[in-house]
């Protein structure tokens, strides 16, 4: 289909340029995304019959990754060599 | 009087008032139509199984971009140099916390992989009882209502049947009609045979008192017409005769 309507996932590398031009990033633009995003998870992982873990984990998995980054500074202070 | 005047005028009166507003025809314009193809029901059912991932935590769909490239072994190194860059490098700085969740997913790891089948056939227990549930529900509706269309269909039957009902009730009342007009057929019957017979009767009656009366009066009229000389000259031609007689039976005897 045309370039704006696909997916990320579905998007050549060669094309990414394009494609985020065509993005929208206004406020109800970048709600609408998070709202799919969260949809298609939602639909893939923890909406289904006989689920498991699974869907939680990889969101405490990404949120463990997402807090470290934020805290990066912070742990830099501990590091136990200062030169790598 | 004045009431039949008043409506006379009445029509003349109406068409003189304002038509009635339009707005009744934008107020219906206004509510949603469904003009569109989807139906909320029924609703897809849901998938069987999420989507595919290994070791709890990278989905499968990785491991397949890597394949083509790097075969099987290819994300097991990425990741192992992954690891091993962010220890050596120190982006990944290992302290207390680092020990702290070590010991926190070893206990959730061992408990998900002891308990879990039990948990999942629990779960399953429970969604298993509320589709029970539902589904009997929607049954019994299913077939209440296929009984009320066999009730239907039989009352539908069961008129067809109204002609032989009312030719049966039809033949019920001309035979009471008939077997009213017969009895009184035979009332009527038996008055003029009683009046008739009365008539006869009469007239036999007259019939004998007159041939008694004329009886009587021959009778009357020749016994009296008998003289003594000839009741004397019959008495002893009848000695005469009796004589004869008996002599006529010693003889034979």
């Amino acid at each position: 289909g045309p370039l704006s309507e696909r997916p990320l996932m579905q998007v050549r590398l060669g094309e990414l340029h394009t494609w985020i031009s065509t993005c929208d990033f206004s406020p109800q633009g970048l709600l609408g995304a998070a709202q799919k995003a969260w949809n298609s998870y939602y639909a893939k992982y923890i909406n289904v019959r006989r689920g498991g873990h699974t869907g939680i984990s990889m969101l405490l998995a990404g949120y463990c990754l997402l807090s470290y980054s934020w805290n990066y500074q912070h742990f830099k202070r501990h590091r136990w060599r200062k030169y790598h | 009087m004045l009431s039949r005047l008043v409506l006379r005028a009445a029509p003349a009166a109406l068409r003189a008032l304002p038509p009635p507003p339009v707005a009744v025809g934008v107020l219906h314009a206004t509510r949603q139509l469904h003009t569109t193809q989807q139906s909320l029901a029924p609703l897809p059912p849901l998938p069987e199984k999420g989507g595919e991932v290994r070791h709890g935590l990278i989905p499968e769909e990785f491991f397949q971009f890597l394949y083509p490239k790097t075969g099987v072994t290819g994300p097991y190194m990425l990741g192992t140099g992954l690891v091993l860059y962010l220890l050596s490098k120190e982006i990944y700085v290992v302290n207390h916390e680092t020990v702290a969740a070590l010991c926190i997913l070893s206990v959730i790891i061992y408990g998900v992989k002891r308990f879990g089948p039990d948990v999942a056939a629990f779960a399953d227990k429970l969604n298993e009882e509320k589709m029970a549930k539902a589904l009997a529900v929607k049954n019994e509706a299913i077939e209440g209502l296929q009984a009320a269309i066999e009730e239907e269909k039989k009352e539908q039957w069961r008129v067809e049947g109204r002609s032989y009902l009312f030719d049966a009730k039809r033949n019920n009342v001309a035979m009471l009609l008939e077997a009213n007009y017969r009895e009184r057929l035979m009332m009527v019957y038996n008055e003029v045979k009683k009046r008739l017979d009365y008539q006869v009767a009469m007239q036999t009656l007259k019939r004998q008192k007159e041939q008694d009366h004329m009886i009587q009066w021959v009778e009357k009229n020749v016994i009296q017409s008998i003289t003594p000389q000839q009741q004397k000259e019959s008495i002893a031609k009848c000695i005469l005769d009796l004589k004869a007689l008996s002599k006529g039976a010693h003889a034979a005897v």
